[in-house]
């Protein structure tokens, strides 16, 4: 029983570093993975992806004018983001082009920008942090914005939620019964830029889609009902970060990676065994119902 | 008109200043049943969704009764079968006029959603996933939607496409229930002894308007025969439309619902006139 307090529960009570991960990572999961669920079920998770790469120039810029300050470079990542999302988006709209090659050419464009900029200035731990973040070094500045960013997400969830699903699950009808399809849409998008912004100084500009991701597509194997997904997704995200960060810590692994493998595992798990998953929906032939 | 539902004035409805709806004047009466006939690309689909406000005119106007709920079930239902949903949840959606963005759902709203899905012989479905429904039970579903809508005017584009003979049957029984409760309701119908058997009233389309009224007469051999002379010819150098006049201008988006041509104004006026 000790030993297993010494393995659960000492490493959060006992270091100040872990706290603040887990804090955030907590905030996390309640903002970004419902989020996930939507972009999962948008067939965007690709896209999210690619917003994710999007925001690196804007945060670089950040960093090249100010250092490792969160203000200036969430500023940057915000305006990046949106710029790509938007650009991609007129492009799509005013060309043939489809949106998912003009997100392809934003994003591509937008990574390699952004690399260049950190190397410019920063050394190659400043890369690494960019890329990849720090969860055990999120500052009290870095927690606030998770919040307030958690705090907008639920909000706009909860009062968007029937349009959220309208939009998704038959957008001609939402048309023609109200005018509210576009802009939900975009502020839709807008909540996916703040949460990889946010999730961008725990998880860094190439993980932070994976907290929003793998949960929602793992509850997917559990459920056919959306609120049900996203209550689950949640609970993926709170299993696999405080899995996570106890991995990271007693296997001296780096936090950010440790956490999205976690959900990693979870999504194997739940491909593999989900009610809705590889084995019970591959049951043997000659077992059938009547009716 | 008093009782008019829907106002073609000289309407243009197209695509990228070349017209799929080509000078449609005239009313759909309010209590009407209105069968929309004619080839492929004729334009049927494109003036339902001018008529829900979904395409923008071209040129003339197109004008429902203010305050008229529209329900429309369109041709090719952008609704994902894979979304997690019950069929209770997709039939729900049809409370959207009443409830809105925020508005609770009532224990009455459940039990209106169920009778609607007992009308159209889908009672008990509540539960189900939509996407374990087959074609035929999900038309029925999304008629039990626009049940649940309770609109005044209710537009159909191709409901019949794909469904068995039963469906077929139990769907027209509820199209003459709504034209019962004198709501007026547009039907895209493509079999023409189906439109000749339960649709008084009908408009034959061949991009421009062929025939428009009483189905017998509408349906007339001659009509047929023009409205088959119809080609959906797609010419990018065809002559600027002659009845708009101004080249420059003609058939181009300009997103005003009420857009006339300035030589166009006078003859509106007339037509109001008279009318």
């Amino acid at each position: 029983m000790d030993a297993l307090h010494q393995f659960l529960v000492a490493p959060f009570t006992e270091f100040a570093f872990m706290q603040r991960g887990l804090l955030g990572t907590v905030l996390l999961s309640f903002s970004a993975c419902p989020i996930g669920v939507f972009l999962m079920l948008r067939r965007m998770s690709l896209t999210g992806d690619a917003m994710a790469h999007a925001i690196l120039p804007g945060a670089a810029a950040g960093f090249l004018l100010y250092g490792l300050q969160i203000v200036p470079m969430t500023i940057g990542g915000l305006l990046a983001g949106a710029i790509v999302a938007l650009g991609a988006g007129a492009v799509s709209r005013l060309t043939i082009q489809k949106e998912d090659a003009s997100m392809a050419a934003f994003y591509l464009i937008s990574l390699a920008l952004g690399v260049t900029m950190v190397s410019l200035r920063g050394s190659s731990v400043d890369l690494m942090h960019v890329l990849f973040g720090t969860v055990l070094a999120l500052n009290n500045a870095a927690l606030t914005l998770i919040g307030i960013v958690a705090a907008v997400t639920l909000a706009a969830l909860a009062v968007f939620w029937r349009a959220l699903v309208a939009e998704c699950l038959d957008p001609l009808f939402l048309r023609s019964v109200s005018r509210l399809g576009t802009p939900v849409h975009f502020i839709f998008l807008g909540l996916v830029v703040l949460n990889l912004v946010a999730g961008f100084q725990a998880l860094g500009t190439l993980l932070s889609v994976g907290l929003m991701v793998l949960p929602a597509a793992a509850a997917r194997f559990w459920t056919q009902r959306v609120e049900t997904m996203a209550v689950l997704a949640i609970a993926f995200g709170l299993v696999s970060s405080i899995s996570g960060l106890l991995l990271s810590y007693h296997a001296a692994l780096p936090s950010g990676p440790a956490i999205i493998l976690s959900t990693g595992m979870l999504y194997f798990v739940s491909v593999l065994f989900g009610t809705r998953g590889v084995l019970a929906t591959r049951r043997p032939r000659h077992a059938h119902r009547i009716a | 008109m008093a009782d008019a539902c829907i106002t073609f004035r000289d309407l243009t409805l197209g695509y990228n200043s070349h017209p799929a709806v080509h000078h449609l004047s005239g009313t759909v009466r309010k209590g009407s049943l209105t069968a929309v006939v004619g080839a492929n690309g004729s334009g049927k689909s494109t003036l339902m969704k001018g008529v829900v406000g979904m395409l923008k005119p071209m040129a003339g106007s197109v004008a429902v009764t203010p305050g008229t709920r529209v329900a429309y079930l369109p041709q090719q239902s952008e609704l994902d079968r894979t979304f997690p949903a019950r069929v209770a949840d997709l039939v729900s959606l049809g409370l959207w006029p009443k409830r809105g963005l925020l508005g609770r759902h009532t224990a009455q709203d459940r039990t209106a959603v169920s009778e609607a899905l007992m009308a159209v012989g889908m009672e008990g479905f509540e539960q189900r996933p939509i996407d374990t429904l087959s074609g035929g039970q999900l038309q029925r579903a999304l008629f039990a939607r626009v049940l649940v809508q309770d609109a005044e005017l209710i537009l159909l584009d191709e409901p019949f496409n794909a469904i068995d003979a039963r469906t077929l049957t139990d769907l027209i029984a509820l199209i003459k229930r709504w034209h019962g409760e004198n709501r007026t309701v547009m039907v895209v119908v493509h079999d023409l002894d189906l439109v000749r058997t339960h649709f008084p009233e009908a408009l034959l389309l061949a991009r421009s308007p062929v025939a428009w009224g009483e189905t017998k007469a509408t349906l007339a051999p001659e009509n047929l025969l023009r409205a088959r002379q119809f080609h959906e010819a797609w010419d990018e150098n065809a002559p600027w439309c002659a009845a708009d006049g101004d080249h420059d201008h003609a058939h181009e988006h300009d997103g005003h619902e009420h857009h006339h041509h300035a030589h166009d104004e006078a003859g509106h006026a007339a037509r109001e006139k008279v009318a």
